[in-house]
């Protein structure tokens, strides 16, 4: 674990628990985690299905209550990327992204120049003026991205961001992000169920066992950057993680 | 640097092939692919009704032919008198229809918005809707006499239902995942109602607006014949006055009139339909 003084870490997630409904039919989804994650870190969190990663992310950003522990932020300004780009379509590219800084109170000037500024970061300057729809997948993901930007975040969650892409464009993006999350000195949570993008992009990969979520292992990810997710060395030790998440699944069966 | 350009280039392709070419039809085409389905109709109807005229199937004082009726319709409409009437009428169903707006939508957002009052009202409208509102006007003769308050009463209760399911049906259907993306923005009270609900609801809400016009024109027509208001000489007035003196081509001539007034303000409100949905990408062109 990279814990350092307080001040190095971004997140710390202290015996976290969270668990649905009362009584007997309670589902218990996350079971007592806890890591820290250190400002500037790139933190992959991997598990099967059922290992409570989505939930996770909604804790960390607030969007629901714990049932136990705590989840330490510090003061830093968090923001969410799902699957799903999820602009609004009544706006246009540049408007996804202004709504953020309006809801920030930015005024009306500032926020076009920096919405201009954070399209030409995700590489889309001069699709501002068009609408969601004629955009690519992998362009509408950069949008939401830019947009998570805007509300000046330095934590930022991603829920599997580009698991509907295809693995070009996913893989064209995997640079991209690496690029953002390095000038930005962006904190990156990171949840995937692709074992070889959570090694491709991580500091370290935190595995996290299913139903309930616990925290089954951490690897390590020393290897110098830019990493290809064909690469050699990110194959051997994402199928040594591999190994364990079989074992995990297996488990599930017995 | 190198690489830098190198992967600018990368995104930059990727996002040009992914775009593909796209594709203009010209002004000209659309403007007659929308128009001779019309044209169609319009011959379709006209033929049939030269067809019966011709068969003599009634007296041509009571069904007079297609262009008898045109000349009436050519000499009524540049009068002044007719315009009058037709202003009455387009009057009253702008103020019943902008009556109707404010209430289904205060109604709407308020029945979306407080679960006990969804409960007590929402199927109350639903049944309200499929109501023919014109069993409404012997009870708004009673409460308002023979006035313009009847009318307009009747004409509210015709369509704010529909506006208020429409907008309340917009409201329930926002997509989960904007309003997650709205919290995490920070949306909240006043500004989530203004950011988020209200323009996602939009295409639902305006279904609404187009269904609750039909429904209060329709309730207008009834009142103006039902509710003869002396001294308004409104369209209703002007047809219940053909049937009287047996002017069958004035009668017709009015009945055109109203169908045309119909279409009008259908394709206004397909056209705000189709531009919204345009603009979301919900269709292709």
């Amino acid at each position: 674990m990279t814990v350092g003084t307080s001040t190095d870490v971004a997140v710390r997630l202290a015996g976290v628990s969270k668990s649905y409904g009362k009584g007997r039919t309670a589902l218990l989804a996350l079971d007592d985690v806890s890591f820290d994650v250190a400002r500037g870190e790139f933190v992959s969190i991997l598990g099967a299905s059922g290992c409570g990663k989505s939930t996770l992310l909604s804790l960390v950003a607030g969007l629901d209550p714990l049932s136990a522990g705590s989840i330490d932020t510090q003061d830093h300004r968090v923001s969410l990327m799902f699957q799903e780009p999820a602009l609004f379509p009544w706006l246009t590219v540049a408007g996804n992204i202004e709504i953020a800084l309006r809801m920030r109170g930015v005024a009306r000037n500032p926020r076009r120049e920096r919405a201009a500024e954070l399209l030409d970061v995700v590489r889309l300057e001069g699709f501002g003026r068009k609408r969601p729809h004629e955009l690519s997948g992998g362009m509408r993901q950069r949008v939401a991205l830019a947009r998570a930007l805007a509300q000046d975040a330095d934590v930022l969650l991603m829920d599997e961001p580009f698991g509907a892409l295809d693995a070009m464009t996913r893989d064209i993006l995997h640079d991209e992000l690496e690029r953002i999350w390095r000038e930005r000195e962006l904190t990156v949570l990171f949840v995937t169920h692709n074992v070889r993008e959570a090694v491709r992009l991580g500091d370290r990969v935190v595995l996290l066992s299913s139903r309930p979520g616990r925290v089954l292992k951490e690897f390590p990810v020393d290897q110098p950057r830019p990493r290809r997710i064909d690469s050699p060395q990110v194959a051997e030790l994402a199928s040594s993680i591999t190994d364990e998440l079989r074992a995990e699944v297996s488990r599930h069966g017995r | 640097m190198a690489a830098e350009t190198g992967a600018a280039e990368r995104v930059a392709g990727l996002d040009r092939l992914e775009l593909g070419p796209q594709k203009e039809s010209g002004f000209a085409r659309r403007l007659w692919k929308g128009t001779w389905p019309k044209v169609l109709a319009i011959v379709i109807v006209v033929g049939a009704w030269q067809l019966v005229v011709l068969a003599e199937w009634r007296p041509v004082f009571v069904l007079p032919s297609p262009s008898r009726v045109l000349d009436e319709l050519v000499q009524v409409v540049p009068t002044a008198s007719f315009w009058d009437s037709v202003l009455l009428t387009m009057g009253r169903a702008a103020t019943g229809f902008g009556l109707a707006v404010a209430i289904g939508m205060v109604v709407g957002i308020a029945v979306a918005r407080f679960q006990p009052l969804r409960a007590a009202i929402g199927s109350l409208i639903t049944g309200m809707q499929t109501m023919p509102s014109i069993v409404w006007f012997p009870f708004a003769i009673l409460l308002f006499k023979i006035s313009e308050e009847a009318i307009l009463f009747v004409v509210v209760l015709g369509a704010a239902p529909s506006i208020a399911n429409g907008l309340i049906a917009g409201i329930d259907y926002v997509p989960p995942t904007w309003k997650r993306v709205g919290q995490i923005l920070g949306m909240r009270g006043f500004a989530l109602y203004r950011h988020l609900i209200i323009p996602a609801a939009l295409p639902s809400f305006v279904s609404g607006l187009k269904q609750g016009w039909a429904f209060a024109w329709r309730s207008l027509m009834a009142g103006e014949l039902l509710v003869i208001v002396p001294g308004a000489l409104s369209i209703g007035v002007r047809l219940q006055t053909s049937r009287d003196l047996n002017d069958a081509p004035g009668l017709l001539a009015y009945v055109i009139i109203v169908l045309c007034i119909g279409i009008i303000v259908d394709i206004v409100f397909s056209a705000a339909d189709k531009a919204l949905r345009r603009r979301w990408g919900l269709v292709a062109g």
